[in-house]
């Protein structure tokens, strides 16, 4: 019974193996959404900041958008929309550890896409929305 | 991940151990809040048969001295930490089964963090618990309502924009993060 457990949780991680599996710059993950990108989407054209910065800014059916908590500025230090917890700015020029944790970076995407637009982002999304990020000066 | 599947079986174990811990801790009924002023009237209206508040009542200590890590980062990241005393033992394995949702967001979690984070809720929930009840929100319960009637806040508090919501604990209890909530420690923003 264990050992059908653990396999299964092994199973699950390959699922996740796309990522690098330990400390990673953005960069890091920006290659291995691509890569990532490249290999399941035939007609790939490549990650466009433009489009994850609209991505972020609309909303997509639901209350919430990205900047709900995140505010229209990721370089700024945001606030949950429920709670007004404080959270740390999502661009990587002005929070160094954002995108360097590859669990991390599973975890919120599945939560926060699900938030937001009821469903998991696709790879393409989730590669725009970074390439934004990353464009984004402190 | 190997190395991490072995600790699976112990930590079912404090799982299974600590429920029955919870269930025979639930004797004491004294309740001993020197520093509750208001305590006396406000708890005889909710004395019922099964002690004090129909017998919904927090525990007491309200947080362990030593506290889970896991439990405190993964809690703590969308709101404050809320202490495990707060609710009874069944509430919090309803809590923890329904993270995808989890009061309107999705606070999702992989299976060993669930696991060792409901280890260390249920070990450390209410011991002053009587009633069959188990709700999924601290403020339902009839400790927080009796303790936050309007005898004892005006409505107006409530309506503070730093307030925002009952859940905000923080927003008055100036230590509800380290689990202390005295009376001395409350401030109401302004």
């Amino acid at each position: 019974m264990l050992r059908v457990f653990c396999v299964s949780v092994l199973m699950l991680a390959a699922g996740l193996a796309s990522l690098p599996a330990s400390a990673a710059s953005p960069n890091d993950v920006l290659a291995a959404l691509q890569s990532e990108a490249e290999k399941s989407a035939p007609n790939f054209q490549g990650f466009s900041a433009a489009r994850g910065e609209k991505f972020f800014k609309v909303k997509h059916g639901n209350e919430w958008s990205c900047t709900s908590c995140h505010t229209e500025n990721p370089a700024a230090t945001g606030k949950h929309a429920k709670t007004d917890k404080p959270i740390e700015p999502m661009a990587p020029s002005a929070n160094a550890e954002r995108f360097t944790n590859p669990k991390k970076i599973e975890k919120w995407f599945k939560r926060n896409c699900n938030d937001v637009l009821d469903r998991v982002c696709t790879v393409q999304e989730k590669g725009d929305v970074l390439s934004y990020l990353l464009a984004v000066k402190k | 991940m190997l190395k991490n599947c072995k600790k699976f079986p112990p930590v079912i174990a404090v799982a299974v151990l600590s429920f029955a811990v919870s269930i025979s801790a639930a004797q004491a009924d004294d309740d001993g809040d020197e520093d509750y002023r208001g305590a006396g009237r406000s708890e005889s209206r909710g004395e019922g048969h099964s002690g004090k508040y129909g017998g919904e009542d927090r525990g007491k200590p309200l947080q362990p001295i030593q506290v889970n890590a896991k439990w405190k980062q993964e809690c703590s990241t969308c709101h404050i930490a809320y202490s495990p005393g707060l609710l009874p033992a069944e509430s919090w394995r309803k809590v923890m089964a329904g993270l995808d949702k989890h009061f309107g967001s999705d606070a999702s979690l992989d299976v060993q963090e669930i696991l060792e984070i409901t280890a260390f809720l249920v070990d450390n929930a209410s011991n002053r618990w009587h009633a069959p009840t188990a709700p999924l929100r601290i403020t339902e319960s009839t400790w927080f309502r009796s303790k936050h009637d309007s005898h004892e806040i005006s409505p107006s508090v409530w309506k503070n924009p730093k307030v925002k919501s009952p859940a905000n604990c923080a927003a008055c209890h100036t230590q509800a993060e380290s689990g202390s909530f005295r009376e001395r420690e409350i401030r109401m923003p302004k």
